[in-house]
């Protein structure tokens, strides 16, 4: 049987063939450890400053303000419990619909004498723009918001909210998860940074690069307490030998994705729009559709047809889709940021998301509505059958 | 025919095997699903995978493969479980931990820290051998001792602590006993079913897995608990969150793998190359080796050449890709403090070089690098006026230097 049709790119993508091919070397001859004082130690040094250079240019960061860490989970802690612990407790604040990499680092830091000040999301998962204001009145130390939501795809204008802060004499540092963001929208630190964003998050594998790494792109101003110590590498803010296959692989997904990224974008649209206007046809309600979103995320629920159902069937059918965020995937509650956009449970426990890549084809799609449209006939018909 | 530089430095990294490279590429490529995505296949080959690597490093260790722990490698295990069982045992056991003065930076930087949260810190000088005894180990011992962190083998001197009998002493005082055993896997038999260890850092990259992969063994019988140090979506037990990166998880189940198969007939092999190179420099004059040689894995060889100065041994010796101390901090010009903690002075601690010797290590290799430190050696004291001095025979401890 071959492998079904893969619709789960916001979870995690395939290596590209040109990311591989760099990785390559370092899972072979290209042995050495970038600390060694050695030609095979500098050999590793070179290539680990030229990925820096080619994640630092994909962001329009300097490579300096480049941290590696081993993923975006670690990157998201590494800033936010790593800025806490630099300063006097405070409140952070944070939107309602941040990834758990953000917000159970925050919930951590509650016991450290910190307040989280939650920030609502409107009916289309946009930060609240009057609730923002609000929470700025209160003068949070640490401000973080997501460029774009893994779930509803929905982009948030974090420069008009850090610029916001900034024109409001707010002193808080700004913090955007952008694991979603890169490779899918473009991402420009220096001109962030004048707006009043302080750090980035990044992550390989959401780009056709390997898991294992990521990065914190941090304004030198901002003060980090390591998170991992001993050994010094990356400037003291996170110990331990680099992992030079996933930084190159990292640096050379970086480099493939800022060239992809207008053609891929392009077709990416192309193929949500049929899927979308497929969908309501179907009867399904889309998320997020009156807010700006990356052009390959579609989250969408059938009305009265269970989500997880309705994955488990399409998996079947060949089809692999998810039901909401993979981290979360084995439990059965509802999405916290559907419920946060005042969607009710009941359509909440319907949701799919399905989240393309540049591999997938408009003859996939019609493949998929296809089985959508046999699959919500079997469950409809189930369903009244059992009412 | 040899390849230059010829690489001697298994123990600051090792290549990766290939049969352990080959086994990870199709994780980066076919199946190249989130092992958390619980909604379709690829997913689940990704979990299988990740869970068969699982049984792969337990295998090793004699464990139950329920109680590894995936990280990104050996130093954020060192962090997890020494931060994580202080934090997690403070309130009910105290707040002294205990460790040794030649542990890696990885274990040392993580109890500075806690010093600097309110814990009192122990470190054990060792014996000039480079070994702790027990009698020193249980004097050390107090009421309040929450945790004690030991590593199985230096990673400059590759001796070998006594970790068996700690792990008893801890076991009956009701200490948590930590294992660093980055440096031990492969080299060493590890039986976790015997040994009275609670948490043992792994590392995949010193034993011929690739880089940004390390596990953390947590016993669970008796329970052993941790505060977790990196949140969010609460995999591995909820004690390490972040996406597991497949690829090189299976990477390191291989190679843990092919050790356990293999750590037998070669070690034998690297013991002889070993024996060898001291063999065949133990008449140079003025030589020392550092550290126990009984007690020690047979891949390391670390030895200090009297009146030759640090930097040019090293620029002399550049057709050998060696370390002279820790790779993680040969950039500082600090003597090694491994060596000075052994009682060597400034000046032999400078003079020190790390021969590691692993899998890939040939015969001719060692014949080369034997001929090469003569050479050197011999040509490097003719131009040293120290050299020169010793020869006269003035004690040059009693000479008095004039300032600059």
């Amino acid at each position: 049987m071959s492998l079904p049709t893969y619709m789960d790119h916001n979870a995690t993508t395939p290596v590209a063939p040109v990311v591989l091919e760099a990785m390559l070397p370092f899972l072979s001859r290209q042995c050495g450890n970038p600390s060694s004082n050695h030609e095979y130690g500098r050999a590793a040094k070179r290539a680990l400053d030229e990925a820096r250079q080619q994640v630092a240019a994909a962001v329009g960061a300097h490579p300096t303000e480049v941290i590696f860490t081993s993923g975006g989970t670690e990157a998201n802690n590494l800033v936010l419990k790593g800025a806490a612990q630099a300063m006097k407790p405070g409140i952070l604040a944070l939107s309602a619909m941040e990834h758990p990499s953000v917000r159970s680092p925050a919930e951590q830091l509650l016991r450290q004498g910190w307040q989280l000040r939650s920030v609502a999301i409107d009916d289309q998962g946009r930060v609240d723009d009057d609730d923002f204001l609000s929470a700025l009145t209160e003068n949070p130390r640490l401000i973080s918001v997501m460029r774009v939501n893994n779930e509803t795809g929905t982009m948030q204008n974090v420069a008009a909210l850090a610029a916001r802060a900034k024109v409001g004499g707010s002193r808080a540092w700004f913090h955007s998860d952008c694991v979603q963001a890169l490779g899918k929208v473009a991402i420009d630190f220096r001109d962030l940074n004048r707006q009043g964003v302080h750090a980035l998050t990044l992550s390989a594998h959401k780009i056709h690069g390997p898991k294992g790494a990521g990065a914190v792109v941090a304004d030198k101003r901002l003060e980090l307490m390591p998170q991992i110590a001993g050994g010094g590498q990356e400037r003291d803010l996170r110990s331990g030998t680099e992992n030079m296959a996933a930084i190159v692989g990292f640096g050379a997904a970086c480099t493939a994705a800022m060239a992809d990224l207008e053609a891929g974008s392009l077709h990416l649209a192309r193929m949500r729009a049929e899927l979308e206007e497929g969908l309501v046809e179907l009867g399904a309600r889309i998320f997020s559709r009156g807010a700006e979103r990356v052009a390959n995320t579609v989250y969408f629920a059938i009305p009265d047809i269970d989500g997880e159902t309705l994955v488990g069937k399409l998996d079947r059918v060949g089809y692999a889709v998810s039901s909401g965020t993979t981290c979360s995937s084995a439990n059965h509650e509802p999405s916290a940021t559907l419920l946060a956009m005042g969607v009710s449970p009941e359509l909440a426990k319907s949701a799919v998301r399905v989240s393309l890549g540049r591999d997938n084809t408009l003859t996939q799609i019609h493949g998929l509505l296809e089985n959508l449209a046999a699959l919500r006939d079997q469950l409809l018909n189930l369903t009244a059958i059992s009412s | 025919m040899l390849k230059f530089p010829i690489y001697l430095d298994y123990s600051s990294t090792t290549p990766v095997d290939p049969r352990v490279a080959a086994k990870m590429i199709p994780y980066l490529t076919e199946h190249f699903g989130n092992p958390a995505s619980r909604s379709h296949a690829f997913g689940w080959e990704a979990e299988r995978a990740a869970e068969e690597a699982r049984e792969q490093v337990a295998a090793l260790l004699n464990a139950d493969a329920k109680d590894i722990i995936w990280t990104s490698g050996a130093t954020e295990s060192n962090n997890l479980a020494i931060k994580g069982a202080a934090h997690f045992y403070a309130e009910s056991k105290g707040r002294h931990i205990i460790t040794v003065a030649t542990e890696h930076k990885a274990v040392l930087d993580p109890f500075k820290e806690l010093e600097r949260q309110g814990f009192e810190a122990t470190y054990l000088q060792p014996q000039e051998n480079g070994l702790i005894t027990i009698e020193q180990f249980r004097a050390a011992l107090r009421p309040d001792t929450v945790l004690a962190s030991v590593m199985a083998v230096n990673n400059e001197i590759g001796v070998i602590q006594p970790i068996a009998e700690l792990g008893e002493i801890c076991r009956e005082k009701g200490v948590i006993f930590h294992v660093d055993a980055a440096q031990a896997t492969g080299k060493m038999p590890i039986d976790l079913q015997k040994l009275k260890v609670d948490l043992m850092s792994l590392s995949a990259h010193k034993t011929y897995g690739p880089k940004g992969i390390g596990a953390l063994y947590v016993r669970r019988k008796p329970r052993i608990r941790l505060e977790a140090q990196i949140h969010g979506g609460g995999h591995e037990r909820g004690l390490r969150s972040g996406t597991l990166a497949t690829h090189q998880i299976v990477g390191m189940g291989e190679a843990f793998r092919i050790a356990r198969e293999e750590m037998a007939t070669e070690n034998e092999r690297i013991r002889m190359l070993r024996d060898r190179l001291l063999q065949g420099i133990r008449d140079i004059e003025e030589t020392y080796v550092n550290g126990d040689l009984e007690q020690r894995v047979p891949h390391n060889l670390n030895i200090s050449f009297n009146y030759v100065e640090g930097e040019s041994l090293i620029m002399a010796t550049k057709d050998i890709a060696v370390s002279s101390g820790s790779a993680c901090t040969s950039a500082s010009l600090e003597p090694s403090y491994v060596l000075r903690a052994l009682g060597r002075s400034d000046e032999l601690a400078h003079s020190s070089i790390r021969f590691t010797i692993g899998r890939f290590t040939t015969e001719e290799e060692i014949a080369f690098t034997i001929k090469l430190l003569h050479e050197k050696l011999s040509k490097l004291r003719e131009l040293s006026p120290l050299w020169e001095m010793y020869k006269d025979g003035v004690d040059l401890s009693t000479v008095q230097w004039a300032a600059h």
